[in-house]
């Protein structure tokens, strides 16, 4: 019998064949915390009494959700950060690097890994075929001691993707049907993967954004095989070295499979307050966009700014429109591609690379009755900082033809060229 | 461990818990959990009495990995959670930081209902309809953890994690 990616990964990484549903303890390749849940894990460190850090250079601080800071209680969690990162020399994401997760697949996860960060979008990583997942601040507290955690082996879901996506459909469409079919809690426990000749035809940003996304069902982590997409986007953040082929088995010990045509996949959005709440864009009429928000750790990538300025080019916004790139690097591919300026002049506000509105801290908090469409993972209730505002969720092409219109559109729909 | 009942519904995410808008409290943990569950029960606070618990329904706790959602809920005085499932990262940090949480079927238990819970004979009792509700104990390996008070205690007992 075949194993999953999840007995692969664990089971090399432990030297001994690991059962799915039993509790272990793994030595991590990298631990990180954010802002918002690192001062809490340096607390955690602190008080283990422990005085040498196990492996400071895998250690890493990231300053992305509230960056730059709009309060003096948020500047100083950073000056805590870094006072902490240079005494125990650990590394640090400063603010305006962009969003952890980003840095996180440009610059260190690769396939094999297992990596740990105290945000629970840290399964984005899975794209590269690592075992990445969320936790808190207290297991991130002791993995930066110790370089361990404790884990339970999750049982797996097969998602057998087939085909390839039909134009202006992406990747965030996919994995909003896949959660609208699963539900919020529907793999919780489990981690989801994907397999099929359907994975060939996604590019890592798509495979990034699905990833990103499988915590929205629950799941503990959402991995893609290692293969020529891998190497070769390794290969473009001068990582070669970094790939190692992981294939997928087909008889492997499954608990459930989802089948997906990824040609039947249309645009979808996500109705508040809960990311499950989906619909095709096209069965929801009149709703009236006040704010549209481009970016984060989902929906920030370069190639979700050059389809939102392949829409929005020459012509002008009828919504607020927010974007935020998600990481230096994409600022500064996204300045050579020159989508800044066609988003500006279509309307945009360029705000800095880092996570943003998405979280209420600062920047794009909604009024009272207002509406959001976002391209990042999550509509809860509060989510950008006034539960009275409502939050929708699509892809970076449907956000852009909605905020040429000001209204909720597919971007598939006939005379977005007229506006 | 005895108290009263306050009925949430399904998907309570830890925006609800400790929400986004109060991020810079989140080093003052006393202050944040004064607004813990704010915006889902505005009045929730006023209405605690320590002891008392949270009880849900499915996937309590979804959302961000923020461990300050447990924490505070811990300081605030509630004695346990119980909901028919919770979010997975909620539920480790739970574990981690010594907060009770059983799984068991919630239908049953409305706001203001006594609660009582046995630990060792794995049983809720609602007092108040004088019903018996199950569940099953966590494996030994996150009891330990439990009884040592956290994952901190858990460590630093040992010196090591094995
Ligand atoms: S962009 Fe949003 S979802 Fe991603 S890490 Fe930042 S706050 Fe979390």
């Amino acid at each position: 019998m075949g194993k999953t990616f999840v007995q692969k990964i664990l089971s090399k990484k432990l030297g001994k064949e690991v059962e799915p549903g039993k509790i272990y303890i793994f030595p991590t390749d990298w631990v990180f915390a954010q802002d918002g849940t690192g001062p809490l894990a340096i607390k955690v460190f602190q008080e283990l009494q422990i005085k040498e850090v196990s492996n400071p250079s895998r250690v890493i601080f990231f300053l992305d959700h509230a960056s730059p800071p709009p309060r003096s209680e948020l500047a100083n969690s950073h000056k805590l950060i870094r006072e902490f990162c240079a005494r125990i020399g650990c590394l640090i994401g400063e603010e305006g690097d962009g969003v952890c997760h980003q840095i996180m697949v440009e610059r260190y996860s690769a396939p094999g890994q297992i990596i740990v960060g105290a945000d629970s979008h840290t399964c984005t990583s899975g794209a590269l075929s690592a075992f990445a997942t969320g936790m808190g601040s207290t297991d991130i507290g002791v993995a930066i001691a110790l370089g361990k955690v404790w884990m339970k082996v999750p049982f797996s879901f097969n998602i057998q993707l087939k085909g390839k996506l039909k134009e202006r459909v992406t990747a965030k469409d996919i994995i909003l049907h896949l959660i609208g079919k699963l539900g919020a809690s529907g793999a919780t426990y489990k981690a989801l993967e994907f397999t099929g000749e359907g994975t060939r035809n996604l590019s890592m940003d798509d495979r990034l954004t699905i990833s990103n996304m499988a915590v929205e069902c629950g799941a503990k982590t959402g991995i893609f095989p290692s293969d020529e997409i891998t190497r070769e986007y390794l290969t473009s953040m001068g990582r070669e070295n970094d790939f190692q082929e992981i294939s997928y088995d087909t008889d492997a010990p499954y608990e459930k499979e989802v089948f997906i045509n990824i040609e039947e996949v249309e645009p979808m959005v996500s109705l508040p307050h809960s990311v499950d709440n989906v619909s095709k864009v096209k069965e929801v009429k009149n709703l009236k966009i006040d704010q549209v928000f481009i970016g984060t750790c989902t929906g920030g990538r370069l190639s979700d700014f050059m389809k939102a300025a392949e829409i929005l080019e020459g012509k002008k916004v009828k919504s607020r429109l927010l974007i935020a790139p998600g990481s230096r690097k994409v600022f500064l591919e996204g300045e050579k591609e020159g989508v800044w300026k066609i988003l500006i002049e279509a309307g945009g506000i360029l705000l800095p690379p880092g996570c943003g509105p998405c979280v209420g801290i600062h920047q794009g908090v909604l009024a009272d009755g207002e509406v959001c469409l976002s391209s990042a993972n999550r509509n809860f209730k509060g989510r950008m900082g006034n539960p009275k505002g409502a939050i929708y969720l699509a892809s970076p092409i449907t956000c852009a033809a909605s905020a040429l219109t000001g209204y909720l559109t597919d971007p598939r729909e006939a005379g977005l060229e007229d506006y | 461990m005895k108290g009263k009942a306050h009925k949430f519904g399904d998907n309570i995410s830890t925006d609800l818990i400790a929400p986004g808008k109060y991020f810079h409290l989140r080093n003052n943990l006393e202050e944040l959990a004064k607004h813990v569950m704010e915006d889902a029960d505005p009045e929730f606070v006023k209405k605690l009495t320590p002891g008392d618990f949270i009880v849900a329904g499915e996937n309590f706790g979804c959302g961000s990995s923020r461990e300050h959602a447990p924490r505070i809920i811990k300081i605030a005085g509630v004695s346990a959670v119980l909901a028919k499932s919770f979010a997975r990262i909620f539920f480790r940090n739970s574990i981690n930081i010594g907060l009770l949480l059983i799984e068991c079927n919630t239908d049953e238990i409305s706001s203001g209902d006594e609660i009582e819970i046995n630990l060792e004979k794995g049983i809720v009792i609602n007092i108040s309809r004088n019903t018996e509700i199950p569940f099953i104990p966590p494996p030994p390996f996150m009891q330990e953890i439990s009884e040592s008070g956290g994952l901190v205690e858990y460590v630093k007992k040992k010196k090591r994690l094995e």
